[in-house]
């Protein structure tokens, strides 16, 4: 691979929920994107309750084809704010539940943090993307959720599934539907 | 003997935990800025410029800094001519810290069993260390520890003649394998000596030292400027997408040891260094 494919494009791609399989070959890693529209969050809790209803072939709370899960689980909203602190958790904790949401429709994640092997090759088999948001911004990101509503679970608390609406939400992405992985191309970069 | 109130203890630790979750320290706010100078990666510099950002939109808008608003760490010192009145000194800062999570809008993000994995409510029990020390004070220590770095934080028991190269090896082995998922830039606490809990204890301890401080012994120092060396070495990066900055700091706090061990623990802190020191 050549030395000038492994720098990113600054120039962020404008995306809206839910993503189309072209939408979806369209990205690389590397590659700057603002999403908008919906997203839903849901952490280790959500997730394995999600699954255990798969598996029990219940319908899930929410129509999960083309969505975005978001791995976050926000601060409390103070009164007349939309939403409080709510940046990525790491994204590796979900990685043993994701191939099954990935086989029923699931299209990309939002998290910060590499994905196992399995999960890359799920990415690249059923089309999807792995965007990283910055670990540890929070408080920058809620200022791009423009409404929250706990849908699901509610009784997790902050690991409720939560319907995010976001405008421009900054990310990265990470792992493509090509396979390749960002982080491990950006980490063979020298900067002396 | 000095009385001091329970009362006084919660409030105090009530307000710690706001403060510390919605105000960067300046020091590390001071090395961020520095290193939006160091870093020649552009994804980096723009991570940098994120975090910055980040910590004036906390401190403007009253949010916190990072939705983990973490496990509650407390270091205390107790003068040994105080006398806590009117409640035991682990309820009134459990009690504190039930206050500032709920008045401050943070997150509860504390299971009562490791197995069973239900939401205590409130973010209580905090994880308190205390120490005797002279005097008639009380010094509180908030530090709230976010899960993401912990899980990544570590601990071994290497042999004497490892030494200081199998120390490097071990920490730079740590922040390796931790990748993006800690949040860097880091600030890394290492724990020398003692036994398995005590270089933990010091490991964090390490951490909450101001960042730029030496420690005062010089072959410590001079372990902290290798180590920081050779973690930047890595090319992880901020936010691990690649580049210069890995680590804001690294600090080492070392304890006599046994004559078989070598006991290394290294606390991986996120850039969200988050820690307030109130005295009573």
């Amino acid at each position: 691979m050549k030395a000038g494919n492994l720098e990113p494009n600054p120039d962020p791609v404008r995306l809206a929920t839910p993503l189309s399989n072209e939408e979806v070959e369209n990205l690389t890693a590397g590659q700057r994107v603002l999403l908008s529209g919906v997203v839903y969050t849901a952490r280790d809790a959500a997730h394995a309750r999600l699954v255990e209803m798969l598996r029990r072939s219940e319908p899930l709370p929410f129509d999960i084809s083309g969505q975005v899960i978001y791995y976050a689980g926000p601060t409390p909203a103070r009164p007349g704010r939309v939403i409080g602190s709510v940046g990525p958790t790491t994204s590796g904790r979900m990685d043993v539940f994701t191939t099954e949401l990935l086989a029923v429709g699931l299209k990309g994640m939002i998290g910060k943090g590499e994905r196992s092997r399995e999960v890359v090759d799920a990415i690249v088999r059923h089309k999807a993307v792995y965007f990283a948001a910055t670990g540890g911004a929070g408080a920058l990101l809620s200022k791009r959720v423009v409404a929250c509503e706990v849908i699901a679970f509610e009784d997790l608390g902050c690991e409720a599934i939560h319907r995010l609406e976001v405008v421009d939400f900054p990310l990265i992405v990470i792992n493509d539907c090509r396979g390749r992985d960002f982080y491990v191309e950006a980490r063979s970069r020298k900067f002396s | 003997m000095r009385d001091i109130d329970a009362s006084v203890i919660t409030r105090r630790v009530g307000e710690a935990c706001i403060e510390a979750c919605t105000v960067l320290p300046a020091d590390v706010f001071e090395a961020l800025k520095r290193a939006r100078e160091v870093e020649q990666s552009p994804v980096g510099i723009e991570v940098l410029d994120q975090l910055i950002e980040n910590a004036e939109v906390a401190l403007s808008e009253q949010v916190p800094i990072c939705q983990d608003t973490g496990l509650t760490l407390v270091f205390v010192e107790i003068g040994q001519d105080v006398r806590v009145v009117g409640g035991g000194l682990y309820d009134a800062i459990n009690e504190g810290v039930r206050l500032g999570y709920e008045e401050g809008f943070l997150r509860k993000s504390i299971v009562r069993h490791p197995l069973d994995r239900v939401n205590t409510c409130d973010n209580t029990p905090a994880v308190i260390h205390t120490e005797i020390v002279p005097g008639n004070e009380i010094r509180i220590t908030v530090a709230p520890k976010g899960g993401g770095s912990e899980n990544m934080s570590a601990a071994r028991m290497l042999t004497p003649s490892e030494g200081k190269a199998g120390v490097i090896k071990f920490v730079v082995e740590t922040v390796k394998n931790a990748g993006s998922n800690p949040c860097p830039p880091l600030v890394i606490g290492v724990g020398l000596g003692g036994t398995l809990e005590k270089a933990a204890i010091l490991s964090k301890k390490a951490v909450l030292r101001e960042i730029g401080k030496s420690n005062t012994n010089p072959v410590d120092a001079r372990l902290e400027t290798e180590l920081l060396e050779a973690v930047n070495a890595t090319g992880v990066g901020p936010a691990g997408l690649g580049g210069r900055v890995t680590a804001l700091a690294v600090n080492v706090e070392s304890y006599p040891c046994h004559i078989a061990s070598l006991p290394v623990a290294v606390t991986l802190q996120c850039h969200a260094a988050r820690h307030v020191t109130l005295v009573i």
